[in-house]
């Protein structure tokens, strides 16, 4: 079974819809800090020449440089990996993008452990937790290359800031072609009154094998994908910790100020219940294949399993 | 304009910074005192702007890159009708649309928010390459501090500048020679200013930042060039025309207090 599933990475649907979406918007600008071969926003910059700004190895000059242009009128997609916009750039992102509610997208991609050998430096924990401070900033993150593809055009056509998290490794499809997402409404597309496994991103796919090995021990798990941190669905979150009483968090970023976070802001004040995160703890990453590393810093189905078994014994 | 009439408003310009930092009881007169003649320049001769119309098509646009200096911006769009001149009291009070730092959502005429530095060239440069896309004949101006270009995000916008060919930008520095804790020389060498944007590959001016001929025939020069940034590089005094002020990095950023204000007033001819 598990080797016919179909894996493309998020970034590679990326690169596609901007060429879609470059087609039907002549507003759209993409924006790239040298490394459009692996953000894949090279593809927009083969069709739309003339529309796309190589900015060099300058992050802050590129996202300054996109709120210039999203002030002038312009849609813009900017790029680089996930530590640098998030992290080089935050304060430019803050005060020349959300400040002034520019309409610049920050796509970004090799987001987390998955970026895999190439280690510390480049695998962040904390792009989410930075870009949902920021005020009036939509956070995003797909978990498969159907989502992505029609998330990243919703976020193309709303108007404001958002960081939308890409990845670097393929992935499972979890989703149908024809399924419809809406930016702020979760998906709960594994139904279970046991526990709920709310996971986002690349932890979607582990969440549902998580959600078979524990049917396997007669529990049922709900799963939901929150590809949306912020705004949060609150409502989906209230209504599992009302129906379950109990949540499992898994994400592939760190459990302080992510997914976990954002989920237990709303359980905390609305329906307290026991939460077990699942993600990167509080340290750095290292260098490896992407699944070894997963398994490493623990952000596997079995991760979770264990996390729903500790919750539920207690 | 008549430079007799420019002279006349910026020293309007100089009474009403002060005006609102002492009404404010916080501020920063220093910076806002030494852009004063580049800022009154630019909204009243040089730039093609209609208060009537902030939102104008094919306006030029002006980003203060210094956003510390917003005084000094906040009196000339008031002088030049973008709101009222009496409202300028109200800067940095509760429920003010004058904000400690310019914030574009608020004040028409503001064409971007700024305040942390390092940022204003950046936007710029998108600025330009928008305007290069659209066939939009809109120039782009800016002023940064001297300090300011400490910032190395400033020299990455400088490299982008150049690379594509953006002549439709106008940077100004705003060389006072002070910063906050001391002179450019004590605290981070800038010098030669001039010099650096060369190197980058700026077309470099330099003239007196309070001799509005000078600055007029700068920005002439700026207009003329057509395939390169241009940056003037502005010999400038902080604090210029209250002489207390004059060259004291002290006066960066604190309010005179009543006495302090009278004196400035009856130096610029102002009322109480």
């Amino acid at each position: 079974m598990a080797e016919e599933i179909k894996k493309v990475a998020t970034r590679e649907s990326y690169g596609k819809t901007l060429v879609r979406l470059g087609e039907k918007n002549k507003d759209l600008v993409v924006m790239d800090a040298d490394l459009s071969g692996s953000t894949k926003t090279g593809e927009f910059k083969k069709v739309f020449p003339e529309r796309f700004f190589n900015m060099g190895i300058a992050e802050q000059d590129m996202y300054g440089a996109a709120a210039g242009l999203a002030l002038s009128g312009k849609v813009v997609c900017a790029s680089t990996f996930a530590m640098f916009a998030t992290g080089r750039a935050f304060e430019i992102i803050r005060n020349s993008i959300g400040y002034t509610k520019a309409n610049v997208k920050i796509c970004a991609t090799h987001a987390g452990i998955t970026v895999g050998e190439d280690g510390a430096s480049h695998q962040t924990f904390e792009d989410i937790a930075l870009m949902r401070t920021i005020p009036g900033m939509t956070v995003v993150n797909p978990s498969d290359g159907v989502s992505a593809e029609k998330l990243i055009e919703q976020v193309v056509e709303m108007y404001g800031p958002a960081y939308v998290r890409l990845g670097r490794a393929a992935v499972p499809i979890v989703y149908d072609e024809d399924e419809e997402f809406e930016i702020g409404k979760a998906k709960t597309i594994r139904e279970g009154n046991d526990v709920t496994i709310i996971a986002t991103g690349i932890m979607v796919a582990e969440a549902l094998d998580a959600a078979d090995i524990l049917k396997d021990e007669g529990i049922e798990a709900r799963v939901i994908d929150m590809f949306t941190i912020k705004p949060i669905d609150t409502e989906v979150i209230v209504k599992a910790a009302k129906e379950t009483g109990a949540i499992v968090t898994a994400e592939e970023h760190s459990v302080i100020g992510g997914l976990g976070s954002a989920v237990c802001e709303v359980t905390a004040e609305e329906c307290p219940v026991k939460v077990r995160m699942v993600g990167q703890l509080d340290t750095f990453g290292s260098s490896g294949k992407p699944e070894e590393l997963k398994k490493e810093y623990h952000m596997t189905a079995a991760d979770i399993v264990a996390a729903a078994r500790n919750i539920l014994q207690k | 304009m008549d430079q007799k009439e420019l002279e006349r408003i910026a020293n309007d310009v100089r009474i009403d910074i002060i005006k609102s930092v002492h009404a404010a009881g916080s501020g920063h007169p220093g910076g806002s005192l030494s852009s004063a003649d580049i800022l009154t320049l630019l909204y009243f001769d040089i730039m093609n702007i209609d208060p009537e119309e902030p939102d104008m098509k094919g306006r030029d646009r002006f980003v203060l890159s210094k956003g510390h200096a917003n005084p000094a911006l906040y009196a000339v769009l008031a002088e030049r009708g973008f709101f009222p001149v009496e409202e300028l009291i109200t800067l940095r009070k509760p429920g003010s649309r004058l904000q400690g730092h310019p914030n574009m959502k608020l004040v028409p005429g503001v064409e971007m928010s700024t305040g942390s530095l390092g940022q204003g060239l950046s936007v710029c440069v998108g600025m330009a390459l928008a305007a290069k896309l659209d066939n939009d004949p809109g120039r782009i101006f800016t002023v940064m501090g001297d300090g300011e270009i400490q910032e190395g995000m400033i020299w990455e916008a400088a490299m982008a500048a150049v690379h594509y060919g953006l002549s439709n930008i106008t940077a100004v520095v705003d060389w006072n020679g002070l910063q906050i804790d001391g002179s450019n020389e004590e605290v981070m060498t800038v010098a030669p200013i001039g010099k650096k944007f060369e190197g980058f590959g700026w077309n470099v001016l330099e003239c007196d930042g309070h001799d509005m001929a000078a600055l007029k025939e700068a920005f002439a020069a700026a207009d003329e060039e057509k395939e390169r940034p241009t940056v003037i590089i502005a010999k400038t005094v902080k604090g210029k025309g209250v002489s207390f002020m004059e060259n004291q990095a002290g006066w960066h950023g604190k309010a005179p207090n009543d006495e302090q204000f009278a004196q400035a007033m009856i130096e610029l001819g102002g009322e109480q």
